[in-house]
């Protein structure tokens, strides 16, 4: 089985899906030629020509607003927004159109779209090239939210975010795009979407991540030794997969969640709450967030303060135990 | 290399020059440019259905109106004054081309198989309105300001890479031009050659806002050429202009020849919707000019000159439009009660666990007081 | 004191301080001749011209776009957005720039902002016209996001925000417009912001609502104060920076919660709320908190309206199973 990064399984999978389907396009800034700035959609041009792997002019708004009349009209568009921060000026139409159609022309039309981006901090990268958006799509009714943290899994969600009938935000944690290898599948595979992972089976404390954070949760695990983590990747934000969640922390009666967006009113709230609605009886310590602070991400000299790293997830993990 | 750029001359182009000319076949007083309405291609039989359509709408309109008055429909948009540049476009659509409404289109949806029932479900508040027949190839109506010229640029654009000729149009007002989307739209449509026709109904106000406040351009037809595309301005009151405007744009569009921008100059007789009051922002001189310019006064004085048109002819049809709308607005008071499941269906393809607890929840608390709602 | 619906309350703020300080000026969308859709601006043009009280073209991230040039450049723009469906096109604006400018130019420069729009549902309005988005807001940082729920706080709130110094996302419950009237006081006071206000006091459930879930907060109240349940209810007023003091003290002292409001529930403010008093108050807590939202859907147009609004009878249910735990 070949190994491939993240981004290599993304690039599979695109050409997987494409091959199949001759439905799907690819679009977006510098995708086509350039083969997107991270390669993502490397020699697609080659294979499907100029309208399946379309160059766009550089306005997002333009990108995801042409992007839904195409999925309206039969096509199965995967648009790449180029990186997380432009994703705003497309705001409007992922979540007054996007994620309305099928509820607002009651089932009339829906929309195979896939709006992929680089998702997340760690590389270094200029301003409004790091962010963590999640938690605006997944208050938002209608989007699917997925991240997947493995080459694997990145490949395995694509595909299922493709030929999902509806709108999927798919988020790729760039720090992880090059990070490692991993043996993947060729050809076509699926991972459902709306299924968390169970990483790691454990008794003492549930571990709720997902993207780069799932990584670096392993690493604390690692520095913890004897304690017995249950580390839960939930790959898909929206719809949540509330019941691995329950069914892990009624089991533990701790809960640390970690993600690197802000904390206030983010997913990691959302959790601590859907936690604390359904397994209070069952909670041995106040759930933990380990997250972003409330400020935008600082620039590359001081990112590594904010990103939650495997010392704070540790800390984290010690605090529920020692409540 | 470097030298040749080095001793090339400074060059300055002119990069085109502006003449916009309004098209217009047919004269107030109903007298046309024969030679240009006999090169439309329209029968009589072509010309009468227009009028009946325009007059139809005209009825429904002032139905409309007085339904939202009498506390029995929501906030709706009249459409008056407008009926030409519906009638007109949308009579030059092929079946499988696509229209991209806004709001105030109820027209040119219903012309294309939608119903008038339709439009009043929408407006007295169900989203069943929206439900577009299948085989319609009618977009949603859309609310937030021009961004459907997108939407339109993707369907026109599908439709050149899946090898197909059907065409785009989309329906926006002259406020419409002032929202970034509308520049991206026109820019992508250049680019990509997408047969997609923006028509601009330019009614002279978004809300209370005047046309001329809401751009420093001379025509909106203008912008076109920015974009390396094809801007034309019609009498927008003047159903035959519009016609040949927009036929000639779709064709254009199915033989490749890409997009067009057309202006299509009218007003907006009432109101920008039922919660507006025109009175607060223009003079009613103003109105009372443009209602001289009236499209559906205009097309009647021709039908009538040329023949084809008596008052019999004129009371039989307001007779038949008034009764279709009657009949439309018995159905539409007598609607089955919508059930709750509406507000879950439809979100996603297939319901998560969220929406059918907390549809669950609601089921229990409307059960807990007798079916429904507690009245407070 | 005259009294003022909320409406008259913002009108009356915004002459108040236009009239105290030549920097402000409103701009948008039909707030000049027209007064503004809802009557928010009207007169203002006649008393301060057009240069201060501006119709701008329709366009809501030109709108934004350009009020944050001249916040920069001396002038304390009150940008209106026409309905809160119509915030999305400025997204860009509000987050990646109003939001960013002092910590990104490491305060020299600062965004002295306020963004006002009607917001939530309850009238019967078309599409995209009754959204309840305080959450996008309330995740980003560098935004204030104030939200009245009476005339009085209103106009005092709205003067806090104008004076700010940093950019308030400022949403009106166009609900409540023309719902009541209150004694608002002539000219200057203010309402600060980051204040909530305890609107009922009481010990054995605390209630936490804002904006137009406010009235049903205090009916609810007053109707299960008759089975002898004694409820707290918290006006946030201010969702952030949030009043995380009053919040806790209540809790600590009922030991159970209910968070009342019209957002889709996930991820929506009220698992923030509940998020913050699993952090600092979980051992006080005797009872799961509730959460009595809007449920995960796009608001429906007026038909079924109604049944999505979280109403009374349901913040009453919501009460009661949080005391029969």
């Amino acid at each position: 089985m070949p190994q491939m990064t993240l981004i290599q399984a993304i690039n599979d999978a695109l050409r997987t899906e494409m091959r199949r389907d001759p439905t799907v396009i690819v679009m977006g800034e510098d995708v086509g030629i350039n083969g997107g700035v991270f390669r993502a959609t490397e020699n697609l041009y080659k294979e499907f020509g100029p309208d399946r792997s379309i160059d766009t002019p550089l306005a997002e708004s333009g990108i995801v607003g042409c992007a839904i009349g195409m999925a309206v009209n039969g096509l199965k568009p995967v648009a790449e927004i180029q990186f997380d921060g432009f994703m705003p000026p497309a705001f409007d139409h992922i979540v007054s159109h996007a994620a309305r159609l099928r509820w607002r022309s009651r089932g009339r039309f829906h929309l195979p779209l896939v709006i992929r981006v680089p998702y997340g901090g760690g590389i270094r990268a200029l301003e409004h090239h790091s962010e963590a958006p999640e938690a605006y799509y997944v208050h938002t009714p209608g989007l699917k939210v997925v991240i997947p943290s493995s080459p694997y899994d990145a490949k395995g969600l694509l595909i299922s975010a493709i030929r999902d009938p509806d709108p999927v935000i798919f988020f790729e944690p760039k720090r992880l795009y090059r990070a490692f290898r991993q043996e993947v599948p060729e050809g076509e595979y699926v991972i459902p979407l709306g299924k968390a992972n169970i990483v790691q089976q454990g008794t003492d404390v549930t571990v709720i991540s997902w993207g780069a954070m799932v990584r670096v949760c392993l690493q604390a695990m690692e520095q913890l030794g004897s304690v017995s983590v249950e580390l839960l990747d939930l790959r898909t934000l929206a719809p949540l997969d509330i019941e691995t969640v329950w069914n892990s922390v009624t089991k533990t009666g701790r809960a640390v969640i970690v993600q690197e967006a802000p904390r206030t009113c983010s997913l990691a709230s959302e959790l601590t709450a859907l936690i604390n609605e359904r397994v209070l009886l069952q909670l041995q310590a106040p759930v933990a967030r380990v997250t972003g602070y409330d400020t935008h991400m600082p620039y590359l000299s001081m990112e590594q303060y904010y990103l939650p790293d495997a010392g704070r997830v540790k800390k984290g993990i010690e605090r529920v135990l020692g409540f | 290399m470097a030298k040749s750029l080095k001793t090339k001359p400074r060059k300055t182009a002119t990069v085109t020059s502006l003449d916009i000319e309004m098209l217009q076949i047919l004269n107030l007083d109903g007298t046309a440019q024969q030679d240009e309405a006999r090169e439309l291609g329209l029968t009589n039989d072509d010309i009468e259905s227009l009028y009946r359509w325009m007059v139809t709408a005209r009825i429904f309109d002032e139905r409309a109106l007085a339904l939202q008055r009498q506390g029995r429909l929501g906030t709706y948009a009249p459409l008056s004054g407008q009926e030409a540049c519906q009638a007109g476009s949308a009579y030059a659509l092929r079946p499988e081309d696509w229209i991209f409404p806004s709001y105030r289109e109820h027209l040119a949806q219903v012309m294309r198989g939608q119903r008038w029932l339709d439009i009043l479900t929408y407006w007295g508040g169900s989203e069943e309105g929206n439900r577009v027949p299948e085989g319609v190839n009618n977009f949603t109506i859309s609310i937030p300001i021009a961004t459907q010229t997108l939407h339109a640029v993707g369907a026109a654009w599908a439709a050149k890479i899946k090898g197909e000729t059907s065409c785009a149009i989309v329906y926006f007002g002259d406020g419409a031009t002032s929202e970034g989307d509308f520049h991206e739209a026109l820019n992508f449509a250049g680019v990509f050659q997408t047969p997609t026709v923006f028509f601009c109904q330019n009614n002279q106000y978004a809300i209370s806002v005047p046309r001329t406040k809401q751009t420093a351009s001379e025509t909106i037809a203008q912008k076109a050429i920015a974009y390396g595309i094809e801007g034309v301005q019609v009498d927008g009151n003047d159903v035959f202009a519009v016609y040949k405007a927009t036929k000639e744009a779709l064709e254009k569009g199915r033989n490749g020849g890409g997009p067009t921008l057309i202006e299509a100059v009218t007003y907006r007789l009432s109101h920008h919707t039922t919660a507006d009051d025109w009175t607060r922002y223009r003079p009613a001189e103003e109105v009372e000019m443009w209602k001289q310019r009236d499209p559906i006064k205009r097309l009647k004085l021709y039908l009538e000159r040329q023949g084809l048109w008596n008052a019999d002819d004129e009371a039989k049809l307001l007779e038949e439009a008034k009764s279709e709308i009657a009949q439309t607005v018995a159905q539409y008071e007598n609607l089955p009660k919508r059930d709750v499941e509406d507000i879950f269906k439809y979100i996603y393809a297939e319901m998560p666990w969220n929406l059918r607890e907390q549809l669950q929840e609601l089921k229990e608390y409307l059960a807990e007081h007798g079916g429904d709602l507690p009245k407070e | 004191m005259p009294q003022m619906t909320i409406v008259q309350a913002i009108n009356d703020a915004l002459r108040t301080e236009m009239r105290r300080d030549p920097t402000v000026i409103v701009m948008g969308e039909d707030v000049g001749v027209n007064g503004g859709v809802f009557r928010a601006t009207e007169n203002l043009i006649k008393e301060f011209g057009p240069d201060r009280s501006i119709d701008t073209p329709l366009a809501e991230s030109g709108i934004v776009g350009t009020a944050i040039g001249m916040a920069l450049n001396g002038l304390k723009p009150v940008a209106e957005i026409q309905f809160d469906g119509f915030m999305p096109p400025a997204f860009d604006h509000i987050i990646s720039h109003a939001a960013r400018i002092r910590w990104r130019t490491r305060g020299r420069y600062y965004v002295p902002l306020v963004v006002r729009a009607p917001y939530s549902g309850g009238i019967r309005s078309p599409e995209h016209h009754a959204e309840s988005p305080e959450a996008y807001y309330a995740h980003t940082p560098g935004l204030k996001v104030v939200i009245p729920s009476n005339p009085y706080d209103a106009k005092g709130l709205l003067l806090a925000a104008i004076r700010d110094p940093d950019p308030v996302i400022y949403l009106e419950p166009k609900r409540l417009y023309r719902a009541f009237r209150q004694e608002v006081p002539e000219g200057d006071y203010l309402v600060p912001l980051g204040k909530a206000h305890s609107a009922r006091e009481g010990s054995d459930v605390t209630l936490i609502a804002w904006g137009a879930m406010m009235p049903a907060a205090l009916s609810a109240a007053e109707k299960i104060a008759s089975q002898d349940i004694s409820v707290e209810v918290i006006d946030l007023r201010t969702l952030i920076p949030l009043d995380s003091e009053t919040v806790l003290e209540s809790v600590k002292k009922t030991g159970r919660l209910v968070i009342l409001h019209e957002a889709p529930k996930t991820c929506g403010f009220g698992s923030e709320l509940a998020a913050l008093v699993n952090d600092r108050a979980f051992e006080h807590l005797k009872a799961p908190i509730v959460r009595v939202t809007g449920p995960d859907t796009t608001i429906p147009l007026a038909r079924l309206e109604d049944y999505y609004l979280p109403d009374v009878g349901r913040c009453v249910l919501g009460i009661q199973r949080v005391l029969s735990y």
